[in-house]
């Protein structure tokens, strides 16, 4: 095998060679470009604090927002239950992709049909596409459910979806047994985590008013349903197995309302099934009976929470991403408090090991300056999470945050004094992360893979956590919350610090040992 | 080993049961088994670029993805504005890895993501006046911007905004060319149209705008080339070896000015037909330009079009022509000498856009590869003309495939390879079936011309070999692939 190696450059040293390398200076004969002198001109200029005033003055321009559209949130929700196919009416190409995104970051299939409507829908509206697109799908794809959230087409031509799916109920497309939930998507309102949010509260309200249950909290004390839990916008299938081995060690009965772990973790075994794992369609209603339910991303799935607390008359807990030692031990106590259980041993035992991991690596994150991206709630998790450990959040950007986020994450900041060198930024983009990492460097930049350009730019080492992580593999199925989170994130963390020292040593302190 | 016409149909029949009467109807007329009539004749019964059957889980996407996507995105020293709400320049934000030498955010704006973010408010009283402020707020973010195209998302067409009147305004304040796309995503049927209108664009805004300073007799443009992980810098190299001059490339790596000069030529080379012969017809309409359609897929492939492009010239450059392939020779017989034996008779099924499911099959060729079934996204009736002939007596073509037709043909057909996109990928992991997505080069290329085929052989052989395949099942009674496998 050894004996007859081909060398095979590809594209990433393929183009470094001479031949290439003359080819790109002969083509800019030809592309009229600008001069070395205004290239750098111009970068210079990018990186002045008066290019950042102007910048930050921006009115209409978005430039890398950090956030996606309401469907492909509903898609993620759908898929959170048994057998359920995602629906999305409108034009096609939506649909194509946010196929495409969620499985560039799993790297698994997410299957979802599209009612694909064109011009003429534009004009007769989407009836007929979605009455045979729902005969179609349930014909091919045999769903116990199908959830159908909507493109902006579908909702700037005011298509009415109730009237739509009761008529293909008439037409005999589909049965009166198969459950078809429906939200409004549309992508020019919210982002990602309020697409998420409405298909999850769609599909709950509409499995329970199909049952004919009557809620009743805490009535399943009996039958052993104490809890309801709701991960929301869950870019991390490991967090899903960490709730798990959290509750397990509660030794509790409890329902994930939404659990896509399943769909988006699913084994390779020489078959494939369109649908994996999910919340049971059964357990949805039932979940009624629970004491209580827990949010995970309460600014995720804010009326979702609403309606538990109305319509159920549940006491409803919304947390925020527990990354690190106190938002963990803050979710344990939550649950221990809807339960009335006492936290496990095994977990205090855990959280030793973890917070000794955390006095070994203290040094090393102790006053790193950080700058972090990304959805509310997993934000609020990783400066808590740099509180614990001494680590100065710097730059917040949420490109989908509200003012009540902002108001609670100063809070927090304010809490510690390691929080005091923080702003955070609300609607604002990634090329306003470029700016504030240029004009005010940081240590660290924490957020998705489309933060590594303005990363780079800056020069700033980039840990992948979030939504969504194209360019890395696996990390989503390594817990993020809980002790066990905690630790993997440190591990990140530190060893990226502990590698920027090695690769910045002059030669006396490659030190062998750290 | 011939494939079995009659058993074919037989087959696509049973998998076509599955479906309610009104969508089989339709269903059915998109394939058809390769018959010694259809080969000769090229007689393509098959329906092509019709509308897609709703909820039957369609892998095609959007007038927008075609053009923005495809056609303009890779215009590298241009701003292009995903007009609308956010969602639909996220998602292909940096995705098709069309390559384009430069800095970005500075004189490079490939891979970003530029957009008017469109809120309700947007919605109710119009984003004309939102539009103008951004042209200018680009202007100032990035002054050596060349230009600026506004692709148009759905909302925009059905609220009535005047992008073209805003284009005009803005165009003349700020002294770049803007140009309007009207390429929202419920035009047409698949991307096609969008490439169609995207091409349009070109010709009305851009072309032939700009002169070139010295011209000369081997001239030439390279046409529907996107640089995929570099495909456009491996075909160019072997041109240039042949001693032809490209003065454009469109669009990958490409440049305003590149689209503004290439009436210029002497000839018009195009790669991807289905997205941009609009261009060259258009081209020849106007300026007497011919065009050839090429290949550089494969070295039986790309010598045989390196020979069509050189008769075209002198004497001189069909010697330079000789030259280039004898000098490649000795590499590609030592890829092929390598990974013929590893990869012999095994059997391919592809579902690719609307140029890669053709031209790709002498390529998998040279490699003693046997595609089985192949069908386009998008493709047009003259594309499966051309592809009938292309392929084995027995083999399926197909038009617009689901994502259950595909997975039912890979296993029925017993394929040891499936070349598609992302959204299939992981399906076929699941199956055990080795995949290759065809319009990323999954991460790897290029594989266009002669650099570009030893990774693709590599790849394929990385792929269809893998030790992972064996591993689906516990115990030997579990391997898929038993010989060959991980040598």
């Amino acid at each position: 095998m050894k004996k007859d190696k081909l060398v095979i450059p590809d594209h990433n040293t393929l183009f470094a060679t001479d031949p290439y390398v003359k080819q790109r200076e002969g083509k800019k004969a030809f592309e009229a470009p600008c001069s070395e002198q205004e290239t750098a001109e111009a970068l210079a200029y990018s990186k002045s604090a008066e290019y950042k005033d102007k910048n930050f003055a921006r009115t209409s321009l978005v430039v890398n927002p950090h956030k996606a559209c309401q469907p492909l949130g509903a898609l993620m929700a759908a898929l959170g239950f048994e057998m359920t196919l995602p629906f999305i009416h409108g034009s096609q190409g939506c649909t194509a992709y946010f196929r495409s995104h969620l499985s560039r970051h799993f790297k698994e299939p997410t299957p979802a049909v599209s009612s694909s409507m064109t011009e003429d829908g534009a004009v007769f509206g989407g009836m007929a596409n979605l009455i045979d697109g729902l005969e179609n799908s349930v014909a091919l794809y045999k769903p116990a459910m199908v959830a159908v959230s909507t493109t902006c087409m579908a909702e700037v031509i005011g298509d009415d979806l109730q009237a739509f799916i009761s008529n293909a109920r008439q037409k005999g497309a589909i049965s009166e047994e198969l459950p078809v939930p429906y939200a409004n998507t549309p992508s020019f309102s919210g982002s990602h985590i309020t697409g998420y949010d409405a298909m999850l509260k769609s599909i709950i309200s509409t499995l329970y008013t199909r049952s004919g249950i009557e809620a009743a909290p805490g009535s399943g004390e009996g039958t052993g349903e104490k809890l309801n839990i709701i991960l929301g916008f869950e870019p991390y299938t490991g967090n899903f197995a960490e709730m798990r081995k959290i509750m397990a060690a509660f030794d509790t009965a409890y329902t994930f309302l939404g659990d896509h772990s399943g769909n988006f973790d699913s084994p390779a075994t020489g078959e494939y099934s369109y649908y994996y794992g999910g919340t049971k369609l059964d357990d949805v209603p039932k979940a009624a009976y629970a004491l209580g339910t827990l949010s995970l991303q309460k600014y995720a799935v804010k009326k979702t929470l609403e309606y538990i607390g109305g319509t159920w008359r549940q006491q409803t807990v919304g947390l925020s991403a527990p990354i690190g030692i106190t938002a963990t031990d803050r979710l344990l106590e939550a649950i221990s408090e809807l339960t009335g259980l006492p936290v496990p041993a095994e977990l205090t035992e855990e959280r030793g090991r973890v917070v000794d991991a955390l006095t070994d690596s203290h040094p090393y994150l102790h006053g790193k300056r950080v700058a972090l991206v990304g959805d509310p709630d997993l934000l609020i998790g990783l400066v808590q999470f740099c509180l614990d450990t001494g680590m100065e959040p710097v730059h917040i950007v949420c490109s989908n945050g509200d003012n009540g986020f902002k108001e609670e994450v100063e809070a927090l900041l304010a809490s510690s004094p390691f929080g005091a060198g923080a702003t955070v930024y609300i609607g604002n983009d990634l090329w306003h992360m470029r700016s504030l990492l240029i004009g005010e460097p940081v240590d660290l930049a924490v957020g998705s893979s489309h933060l590594k350009f303005a990363a780079k730019d800056a020069g700033v080492p980039l840990i992948r956590v979030g939504f969504p992580v194209f360019d890395r593999h696996h990390l989503h199925r390594y817990p993020l919350i809980g002790y066990q989170g905690a630790l993997n994130l440190l591990t990140t963390i530190v060893n990226t610090v502990l590698e920027g020292l090695d690769e910045q040593a002059s030669g006396f302190n490659h030190d062998l040992v750290r | 080993m011939g494939l079995d016409i009659e058993a074919n149909e037989q087959l696509i029949g049973e998998i076509l049961k599955a479906y309610p009467e009104k969508a089989r109807k339709d269903r059915q007329k998109h394939f058809q088994v390769n018959t010694p009539e259809s080969i000769n004749s090229c007689t393509c019964t098959l329906k092509s670029n019709m509308k897609s059957r709703p909820g039957v889980m369609t892998i095609r996407g959007c007038a927008y993805a075609g053009s923005k996507g495809v056609v303009w995105g890779p215009i590298k020293d241009m701003v292009h504005i995903s007009h609308g709400p956010v969602g639909c320049g996220q998602y292909s934000w940096g995705t098709r890895r069309n390559y384009a030498n430069g800095m970005l955010g500075i004189d490079n704006f490939t891979a970003m993501q530029v957009t008017s973010d469109f809120q309700e408010t947007d919605i109710v009283f119009g984003g004309d006046k939102k539009l103008e402020v951004i042209c200018r707020e680009i202007k100032e973010m990035f002054p050596l911007a060349k230009g600026i195209s506004i692709q148009s998302e759905c909302p925009v067409g059905l609220i009535g905004d005047d992008i073209e009147a805003v284009s005009k305004k803005m165009a003349a304040e700020l002294g770049i060319p803007i140009i309007p796309v009207r390429c929202e995503g419920f035009r047409g049927v698949s991307q096609s149209l969008g490439h169609h209108i995207a091409n349009d664009a070109i010709r009305d805004f851009i072309m032939g705008k700009r002169e070139l300073a010295e011209t000369g007799p081997y001239d030439i443009n390279i046409i529907g080339d996107y640089n995929i992980g570099g495909d456009a810098w491996a075909s160019r190299i072997l041109l240039e070896e042949m001693g032809l001059r490209v003065i454009a490339q469109w669009s990958g790596d490409g440049t305003i000015n590149e689209l503004a000069i290439a009436h210029k030529a002497k000839l018009n080379l195009i790669h991807c037909h289905r997205s941009m012969n609009y261009m060259v017809t258009t081209m020849e309409k106007e300026y007497g330009i011919p065009w050839l359609e090429y290949n550089f897929f494969g070295p039986t492939k790309t010598a045989e079009s390196l020979r069509k492009i050189a008769a075209l010239f002198d004497e001189h450059i069909q010697e330079n022509c000789e030259k280039v392939i004898a000098k490649y020779e000795a590499e590609m017989n030592a890829i092929i000498h390598k990974y013929k034996p590893r990869l012999e008779g095994k059997k391919v099924m592809l579902l690719i856009g609307g140029l890669r499911a053709r031209h790709t099959l002498g390529a998998y060729e040279d490699l003693g590869m046997e595609v089985v079934a192949t069908g386009y996204e998008f493709a047009h009736k003259d594309d499966y003309e051309k592809t009938f002939p292309e392929m084995k007596e027995g083999s399926i073509i197909m038009d617009d495939a689901t994502a259950y037709e595909l997975e039912e043909l890979a296993q029925r057909l017993d394929i040891d390879l499936m070349g598609s996109g992302v959204k299939e990928k992981y399906v076929y992991h699941k199956m055990g079936v080795p995949f290759r997505q065809m319009h990323s080069w999954d991460y790897s290329g290029p594989y266009h011309g002669y650099d570009g085929f030893k990774i693709f052989a590599k790849d394929m052989d990385m792929t269809v070999n893998s030790p992972v395949w064996t591993l689906l099942k516990p115990g030997k009674s579990g391997l898929r692939h038993k010989e060959g496998a991980g040598l």
